[in-house]
């Protein structure tokens, strides 16, 4: 690894803290990502003959606090800066006991709010993930431009609109409470399981760029861990992403096309992964308090201790599923719950559990999909291919199409063979 | 003498490489570890998983406690561990500042080793 490569890496793991504290300071996202910029660029020419500082984000801190007041003085800002009992007034590019201060700060609940400023209500999720992987995570413009397949000047407008609306919400800067906290931690754990399905994706242009928010989601629900490492639903979301993430490589086979979960060649599944995730599953149980990433995480935990699809635990996935029903009631987790129970207590009782969804799933091709493939084990071929073909004609994709032309074809074969 | 060299770095500069990145400092410091183990000086390795998910016994204390997270919240975390048998310390810190070259930033701290069991050898 090159010098350069290792400050960037250095430069980027800092990042979330450092901007944290700079928001908290500023009260002005625009400010504290400026004021950080120019403190980035001062520890590319200080740390290769000086040396890395022992705490990169507090030096980072510091030093940005010194070049963003002048920046906030230009600007002849309305509000007045915060007095700060921990301003430094003083400032060197030298660590002292100034640092310690800073970092004695309590950060968490900084990272905490700047990610909760990302998930302002008003904004739509695209434009939350949008704003967390440029504020956050500090990726550029471009980078993400890239991933949501529109052009820089698009993402661009996008963010800056984004940021202008978040400015203009009160956002509480006090030490939040207990409640608040918890409230602050489940809308922020949504936003980064949004990331990471928006970086889940099929193959296609840009799907590279779309891998890299999957790691960034990752990346980011280890981070919450770190800040609050007593919360089951947070190992729950970490130990999920991970396990999922884990089957990226098998997802996709060699013509690019997509791979079902049944289907998969598990000896690509990335281990360590596989290893983080379920050693987080386990800690998360132990605690008793289930929620519906931890529930997600342990069919998912299941899945990845299975050596086959046929060797799979289906009763305790159709139990899993149960209780994230019970827990979030939604059509999609039934429908989800109906392909485990089809598994382990046969097509029959699967498709008795699907028939009060053809109402509220019936412009979603996977319930059609789904519904195709329990009439063909049961032997009714003609209404699995009606239903296959309702699932063709609601394909989002030529790749999704494909798919159920396969199963399609499976069938007139069966019926030929029959 | 046996040492252990017990690996710090800020997870989160090493969680924050790319998988290339990963990759290629663990090619490098793989063909440094063969080599150890063709001179018959390498003893077991670990790469431990983040601290994120690490479980704490507090044993001073009965009925024991259990934390969640690392034992110590540090800057630097205990990421990994080598057992090397060296002839002397210079010898293990040659040896030790040559992974360190492969796998840059962080500390190793050399430790002596005082009671050994090869669990994986009976007898």
């Amino acid at each position: 690894m090159t010098d350069q490569a290792w400050m960037s890496a250095v430069l980027n793991a800092a990042r979330p803290r450092a901007i944290a504290a700079l928001v908290r300071y500023f009260r002005d996202l625009d400010v504290a990502e400026e004021a950080f910029q120019e403190a980035c660029l001062r520890a590319l020419k200080a740390w290769p003959t000086n040396g890395p500082p022992r705490d990169p984000a507090a030096w980072l801190v510091m030093v940005a606090r010194n070049s963003g007041i002048d920046h906030a003085r230009r600007a002849r800002r309305h509000s007045p800066l915060p007095d700060d009992d921990r301003a430094v007034s003083d400032l060197s590019d030298h660590e002292g006991p100034a640092v310690e201060r800073i970092d004695a700060a309590d950060y968490r609940d900084d990272i905490l709010r700047l990610m909760f400023i990302c998930c302002h209500p008003e904004l739509p999720a695209t434009q939350q993930i949008a704003l967390a992987l440029r504020i956050v995570s500090g990726l550029s413009v471009a980078q993400i431009a890239r991933a949501f397949l529109v052009s820089d000047a698009a993402m661009e407008q996008r963010i800056t609109r984004a940021k202008a609306r978040v400015a203009k919400a009160a956002v509480a800067f006090e030490t939040p409470g207990t409640v608040e906290r918890a409230e602050r931690l489940a809308t922020v754990a949504a936003m980064v399981y949004l990331l990471f399905n928006e970086g889940y994706t099929v193959p296609g242009p840009g799907s590279d760029d779309k891998s890299a928010l999957a790691d960034e989601a990752i990346r980011l629900a280890r981070l919450l861990l770190q800040l609050y490492p007593a919360e089951p639903e947070l190992m729950g979301l970490a130990a999920l992403l991970l396990l999922q993430h884990a089957r990226a490589p098998a997802r996709i086979d060699a013509n690019g096309e997509p791979v079902l979960l049944a289907e998969q060649d598990r000896s690509l599944w990335r281990r360590p992964l596989i290893a983080e995730g379920l050693a987080l599953v386990d800690k998360a149980m132990r605690h008793r308090r289930p929620g519906p990433y931890q529930l997600q995480a342990a069919i998912a935990a299941l899945h990845a201790h299975s050596v086959s699809a046929e060797e799979t635990d289906w009763d305790q996935i159709d139990l899993l599923y149960g209780a994230l029903e019970r827990m979030t009631p939604s059509p999609v987790v039934t429908l989800n719950r109906a392909v485990a129970v089809a598994k382990a207590r046969g097509p029959a009782a699967a498709l008795d559990m699907i028939e009060p969804l053809a109402v509220p799933l019936t412009g979603y091709f996977y319930f059609h999909g789904a519904r195709g493939s329990f009439l063909a084990e049961l032997g009714r071929t003609s209404e699995a291919r009606e239903a296959f073909g309702r699932a063709i004609s609601l394909a989002r994709s030529p790749t999704e199409a494909a798919h159920v032309r396969r199963e399609l074809d499976r069938l007139s074969q069966t019926a030929t063979a029959g | 003498m046996q040492y252990a060299i017990l690996c710090y770095h800020d997870e989160k500069v090493v969680c924050a490489w790319s998988k290339a990145e990963d990759e290629a400092v663990m090619a490098k410091l793989t063909a440094i570890n063969e080599r150890l183990a063709r001179e018959g000086k390498l003893g077991p390795v670990a790469r431990l998983l983040p601290t994120t998910a690490a479980t704490t016994l507090r044993k001073d204390r009965d009925p024991p406690l259990v934390l969640d997270g690392p034992f110590a919240e540090t800057k630097e975390q205990l990421l990994g561990f080598y057992v090397i048998e060296a002839a002397s310390l210079d010898e293990i810190l040659a040896i030790a500042k040559e992974l360190g070259a492969a796998n840059p930033g962080g500390s190793y701290e050399i430790r002596p080793i005082g009671y050994f069991v090869d669990g994986s050898r009976p007898g």
